[in-house]
């Protein structure tokens, strides 16, 4: 998938199966042996047998938990008990004495203010290439705290779903877009950050630091929100952070990749994910290349390897093979 | 001809893009009502040292809470929502913690990663957050001539305060040092700035031991003496963000 159309996805449009001219020789090849393969009665029990397995594993997920906790904790800590690992919040921070700030929240300030900050220079600098080596979206699943409680919440919609207790209704995902652009005018025609007054990232960052606050009632109706009416409302449809570190995680070296050689095609994986727009290579006949690497708007969680039962799906470095 | 009931799938579009109007404009509207406690404040909050100009103050400032983090008296606090754009804005709120400067270096405005907090000060001197202020002359005990015993704010006050002849390092609670004046000049006997505040008689009689606190253009409003002044409510208060006028 060309970067553009890996932006284009991420900002909205809807992924389309390629055109016959974009597979690959062998990919044609592997397509046309897994059509003429058909599937006995057996094999798809034992497939189902695989994948309901696999939803006991959560390696990824736990690593994931903890790294995030570590973090978060990490910047309690400092200020808590003095230990000046991180100090500040996840919108800037000095981590052991060097600058970081959230791109996002630079942003909003750099609008509103209109004014170019050597400070926040540096500290965007550092955190855009951190985040470029580290996957972009990362920062949403690994680091950001609302990502945490968000995942809880939607476990209890699905459970509530399962019993037919709630149903889940999607948003157009363009919606973010849009909110991306509103904001961002906003706090250049206001002077004010605007998107930081609603902020979950910012507020659940703040109120673990420095003690709860009223705030937090933004994260409660959001959460309430995603648990009785739409599945992961603020992440997947509203949250303009996502579109920043999206951006920088479509050139980032480190992301899922998709080998369709083993893929039974049966959509675990687009089941579990936050963003399934970014996994339509997974389905029957889609795959343009032997491996596809997942497109910019992918979190890099680790739920779609983690529910994989062929190992069709992991994570990897771009050219990292290459090298060594 | 009548036109075709609209089809499943699209009822599902069209239903999906109202759903999308609705929870976009309510997230914008929620954020655009901040605008609301910034547009209706009366009075400005007390900010930190070096503070830029409200309106770019709240723009600039990212909201992180560093200054919290550095100050030795925990002096500075973040806004809360009902503060609208100033949610995450440092503040300080004097009466029960005041800028007491022990930090020495102004350590918030090194530590602020926007220069929200101005980098262009380098010493309490040059700080200028609001204008001290005698507001309730009638309960000043200086202006009635009288002492004052005890500790400044009771036993339970938590606030801290650096006095240079105890610790030069460390500040310890208001607590900890009870005072036993024969006229009460706690105002001016701990305010960090030098000639900042002054007593001055009130009559030509000597024998007159009634004084008036006097403010004078050196004061940077960082609510010592509105902390320490033993009167309930204080006295002397700061006005945020006032600049000095000669009386």
């Amino acid at each position: 998938m060309s970067l553009i159309q890996s932006l284009a996805v991420m900002l909205g449009r809807e992924p389309a199966k390629p055109k016959p001219e974009d597979y690959t020789e062998a990919a044609r090849c592997l397509h046309d042996c897994k059509r003429a393969n058909k599937r006995s009665r057996e094999d798809n029990a034992r497939i189902q047998h695989e994948i309901h397995d696999r939803a006991r594993v959560h390696t990824w997920r736990n690593r994931r938990w903890i790294t995030l906790l570590v973090v978060n904790l990490l910047f309690v800590a400092s200020y808590q008990f003095d230990v000046q690992l991180i100090e500040g919040a996840l919108t800037a921070s000095r981590v052991i004495g060097f600058h970081m700030a959230d791109l996002n929240s630079a942003l909003q300030v750099t609008l509103a203010f209109k004014t170019i900050l050597i400070n926040l220079i540096i500290g965007t600098g550092t955190v855009l290439v951190m985040w470029l080596l580290l996957g972009g979206r990362s920062f949403c699943s690994w680091v950001c705290p609302y990502h945490l409680v968000a995942e809880w919440a939607e476990a209890l919609h699905l459970r509530l779903a399962a019993r037919g207790v709630v149903k889940d209704h999607a948003l157009d995902r363009r919606t973010r877009t849009v909110l991306y652009v509103v904001f961002a005018v906003l706090a250049l025609a206001s002077g004010y950050t605007v998107y930081e007054t609603i902020s979950p990232t910012g507020i659940l960052s703040r109120a673990l630091i420095y003690g709860p606050t009223m705030a937090l009632a933004i994260v409660a109706v959001l959460l309430a929100l995603e648990v009785v009416y739409s599945r992961r409302l603020w992440c997947r449809y509203m949250c303009p952070i996502g579109i920043t570190y999206a951006v920088v995680g479509a050139v980032s070296p480190l992301r899922v990749a998709y080998t369709p050689e083993d893929c039974h095609h049966e959509g675990a994986c687009r089941k579990v994910c936050l963003v399934p727009h970014v996994l339509d290579c997974t389905k029957k006949g889609y795959a343009p290349d032997v491996k596809v690497g997942i497109g910019a708007d992918c979190t890099r969680c680790g739920l779609c390897i983690d529910a994989c039962p062929t190992g069709s799906l992991k994570f990897e470095v771009k050219g990292l093979d290459k090298l060594l | 001809m009548t036109a075709l009931p609209p089809s499943r799938a699209q009822q599902e579009a069209r239903r999906r893009f109202l759903r999308s109007i609705l929870f976009g404009s309510a997230a914008v509207g929620a954020a655009l009502a901040g605008w609301l406690p910034v547009a209706k404040a009366h009075a400005p909050r007390l900010r930190p040292p070096g503070a830029l100009a409200e309106d770019e103050f709240l723009a600039s400032c990212i909201k992180c809470g560093q200054c919290v983090q550095v100050c030795p008296v925990k002096a500075i606090f973040l806004a809360d929502i009902d503060e609208g754009f100033g949610i995450g804005v440092p503040y300080i709120p004097a009466r029960d913690q005041a800028c007491d400067f022990s930090c020495d270096a102004v350590q918030c405005i090194l530590a602020c990663p926007t220069g929200a907090l101005s980098h262009s000060i380098s010493k309490k001197e040059e700080v200028r957050m609001g204008i001290a202020r005698l507001d309730k002359p009638d309960a000043c005990l200086a202006r009635q001539g009288l002492g004052f015993k005890g500790q400044a704010r009771g036993a339970d006050f938590p606030g801290l305060l650096r006095y240079e002849e105890i610790d030069r390092w460390n500040p310890i609670p208001l607590a900890d040092h009870p005072y036993d004046l024969e006229l009460c000049d706690l105002c001016v006997r701990e305010c960090p700035i030098e000639g900042a505040i002054t007593l001055a008689p009130m009559s030509t009689d000597a024998a007159d031991p009634r004084r008036t606190p006097q403010v004078t253009q050196a004061c940077v409003g960082c609510g010592v003496c509105e902390m320490v002044c033993p009167t309930e409510p204080a006295a002397i208060v700061i006005d945020a963000r006032a600049e000095w006028r000669p009386a």
